[in-house]
């Protein structure tokens, strides 16, 4: 039942969140903004185009958006997303990591197979910040094992260990987390998803040879990668119980819009980074995590 | 030092017949000798070929602390177009003599290089090379809705070494087809030279055949009406361009709110003229429509709201952190590269240059009225952003103490017949710089040469100078700092 449930959710929720997103900055700007659904509206387009493939390029093109949505579905599965995860076990943190870590080598190859200046650019940005922020994710998960005792992501978002008290190493690691899904999500401060600048991009520069079905399927990959980090970030200091009820879908839905308002204002009201000055901003957040880390090993249980 | 040259007034001509017609070596040192003692600057550099296929090449300088216009001439014949360069003592003619090679075969000895400026073939590109060093050829398509220019950047990882900009993909032959045009139409021509300066280019042309005509009395009303459109024509891109500056940091409340004032001032200009870039206002002898007492007193009340609005709106833009953490130190371009440039206009003055021809040569109501250039000395994104936004709120008090003693009086005179065999200089500051208009007529008083140097000209050199050693990625953010039109480098 919560398989099923959880597959549903995990295929048809995650493009409406970009739509909460793009209505709190419209409404920041004073606009109206798109409909809530447009994401949902853009794919079907896509999907119903062919595509067209430059002569230039090999198979790892094509291949590469069926690895990206695979994997982050794979990786979906694992998530404790209304209650139990439906598949769980000790050390599938790693798997959930890598899983995450594998869609983004597939992007970076597509993105080198053309041989195109910006998607180079891009891809050596994007392989760079990676290389920073998943320092941050995997010493966040080291965290997390060591308070929880359990190396599953059913094991660490248990409901009655966290709650009621909120301790300050989850305060600490929301503020990584919430920071690594910026990063990784291609949203400001790191990365602008809404403009088109040949020389500043670095998720949209890797993807410029696409279109058609591909591109819905990349665009697709990046929804379900936002609603996944956003449900990590999210369950650390609000986690979903763990015996399923109907309501627990409706609680889903409630913190997941929270989170999307919030990714929405924090975009409206800060300035994208000089793209020199990410790295450090990404190191910060890495002594964030090393923080969390020493208060979890050192800090008083309570 | 008494000059070789003959001054005259900005908008004013002379007959051909006083214009100095000098020695090439000695027509060279004077311009050498103006400029390198600070006096002066080159406004234009332009040739003209005779029937006798002799080739005239002028001057106009710009003696900015005198407040004189300079102009002179030499000759050239075909069979020995040489004369040895300007640019080696002075960087700020460079693509004047470029452009004197490309049209006129001119060989300016010892320039390092004579690139075509607009039609260019096969010219390679310049090339860094070594290990880690990569090309980045960006345009002539681009991914927003702008104009065509191809950019070629040298980089060492995201570090730009060199930035070559190649333009001419817009080259429509502007000044030829205002030679040949019949005169309704040539307003029109004037007013397509660049589709952001409609005020400043038709003003310029204007200005030009004014000086030219042989009766042509402008009532100071006219040239109220003529300032209150410059000015709004100023505001509205000063604005567009603030947002577009917030837009590609990122900061969207900025970008939206200075959009929307964008819409304000070309609403405004719309009711003066009855087309929101002010196209078929000014025309030779005056303007053509008026602005009714009944419409006065709500102009003032927009503007003064505007003006409020403007004061706000700064405070959000240059009082956030992350805004001005990406403005600041990027694409910076000193004061000393800028005056070698020549720079004119915002960028000269956000350099620390005040360079201003409202103020340094007035013309129209700036003759009553006067105004002072405002400058800041940081040369970087910052300093051409945080003008933008001074300026705004001087030409919006500037517009309102015009709306208040509004001269009464006509605001069309005659302006016919052209003076015959003259040369006629007019500038005219635009919200991008100075734009300059140079006319020569022939012996029954038709147009035998039309000069245009729109202020892009000047400063696309000033632009690639300020990306390097910066980041590849702040280029969109520098560009856009400068906002120089390709169509008036092109014509």
């Amino acid at each position: 039942m919560t398989w099923l449930i959880q597959s549903a959710v995990l295929l048809t929720t995650p493009p409406f969140f970009l739509g909460v997103i793009a209505k709190t900055k419209a409404s920041f700007a004073g606009r109206k903004g798109p409909p809530l659904l447009q994401n949902y509206y853009d794919l079907i387009k896509l999907f119903r185009k062919g595509t067209v493939h430059s002569p230039a390029s090999s198979f790892v093109l094509r291949l590469a958006p069926a690895v990206i949505v695979s994997t982050l579905l794979t990786a979906g599965l694992f998530f404790p997303l209304l209650g139990r995860a439906p598949i769980f076990f000790e050390g599938d943190v790693i798997l959930f990591a890598y899983l995450l870590a594998l869609g983004r080598f597939a992007m970076i190859l597509a993105a080198l197979d053309v041989g195109s200046g910006f998607q180079g650019m891009g891809a050596s940005r994007e392989a760079a910040f990676g290389a920073f922020s998943e320092l941050a994710f995997f010493l966040g998960l080291v965290v997390l094992v060591v308070i929880s005792g359990s190396a599953s992501l059913t094991g660490i978002f248990q409901w009655k260990w966290i709650h009621p008290a909120w301790r300050p190493v989850f305060l600490l690691l929301f503020a990584a987390f919430f920071f690594i899904l910026l990063a990784e999500n291609s949203r400001m401060p790191v990365d602008d998803p809404s403009t088109h600048l040949e020389l500043t991009m670095i998720h949209e520069g890797m993807i410029l040879d696409y279109g058609g079905i591909d591109l819905g399927l990349i665009l697709y990959g990046s929804a379900i990668k936002l609603f996944l980090l956003m449900a990590f970030a999210i369950s650390l200091l609000w986690p979903q119980p763990l015996a399923w009820h109907w309501h627990s879908a409706a609680l889903l839905g409630l913190k997941w819009t929270g989170m999307a308002v919030a990714i929405g204002a924090v975009e409206s009201v800060t300035a994208r980074l000089r793209l020199i000055k990410v790295p450090q901003l990404l190191i910060a957040n890495f002594v964030v995590t090393l923080f969390a880390l020493l208060v979890a090993l050192f800090g008083r249980r309570v | 030092m008494k000059s070789l040259f003959t001054a005259l007034p900005n908008g004013g001509s002379i007959p051909q017949s006083r214009l100095p017609l000098l020695e090439i070596e000695l027509w060279r040192q004077t311009i050498l000798e103006h400029c390198l003692k600070d006096q002066a600057r080159i406004v234009a550099l332009f040739g003209e070929r005779g029937s006798d296929q002799r080739i005239r090449v002028y001057c106009l300088l710009g003696a900015d602390h005198q407040k004189l216009l300079l102009a002179g001439a030499a000759e050239l014949t075909p069979a020995n177009p040489a004369y040895p360069s300007l640019t080696t003592h002075l960087p700020e003619a460079h693509l004047f003599e470029r452009e004197l090679h490309e049209e006129y075969q001119i060989v300016p000895e010892g320039h390092p290089w004579l690139k075509p400026v607009r039609r260019h073939g096969s010219y390679p590109y310049y090339r860094v090379e070594g290990d880690g060093i990569h090309e980045v050829a960006v345009g002539p398509v681009h991914a927003g809705i702008i104009e065509p220019g191809h950019f070629r950047f040298q980089c060492d990882g995201e570090t730009v070494l060199h930035l070559e900009i190649q333009l001419g993909y817009q080259h429509r032959g502007v000044e030829n087809l205002l030679v040949r045009a019949g005169r309704g139409r040539r307003a029109v021509l004037a007013e397509s030279i660049a589709g952001d300066s409609v005020i400043g280019h038709g003003l310029a042309f204007c200005q030009a055949l004014e000086g030219l005509a042989e009766i042509c009395a402008v009532t100071k009303r006219a040239h109220g009406l003529r300032g209150i459109a410059l000015e709004l024509e100023r505001l509205a891109n000063h604005a567009g361009d603030l947002g577009a500056l917030a837009n590609d940091v990122g900061f969207l409340p900025a970008s939206a709110y200075f959009g929307r004032l964008r819409g304000e001032f070309l609403n405004l200009l719309m009711e003066l003229s009855g087309n929101r870039y002010g196209r078929s206002f000014v025309r030779p002898g005056g303007v053509l429509f008026d602005l009714p007492p009944g419409m006065t007193g709500d102009f003032q009340n927009r503007l003064k709201q505007a003006l409020h609005e403007i004061n706000e709106l700064s405070g959000l833009l240059f009082e956030t952190a992350s805004v001005l953490a990406r403005l600041e130190s990027t694409g910076i371009l000193p004061g000393g590269l800028a005056k070698e440039l020549g720079l004119v206009g915002m960028a000269a003055r956000a350099s620390h240059l005040a360079r201003d021809v409202r103020h340094d040569h007035p013309f129209g109501i700036y003759r009553w009225n006067p105004i002072h250039p405002v400058t800041l000395s940081t040369g970087d994104v910052f300093a051409r952003a945080k003008i933008r936004s001074l300026e705004c709120k001087q030409s919006l008090k500037y517009v309102l103490a015009l709306l208040e003693a509004l001269p009464a009086g006509k605001i069309l005179e005659p302006c016919e017949n052209l003076r015959p065999s003259s040369f006629s200089a007019s500038l005219v500051e635009g919200w991008r710089g100075e734009i300059a208009h140079i006319v020569l007529t022939d012996a029954t008083g038709g147009i035998a040469r039309y000069k245009i140097v729109d202020p892009s000209f000047h400063n696309w050199p000033g632009l690639a100078m300020a990306m390097r050693g910066g980041q590849i990625s702040d280029f969109p953010l520098c560009n856009k700092s400068f906002n120089l039109s390709y169509a008036g480098h092109d014509l």
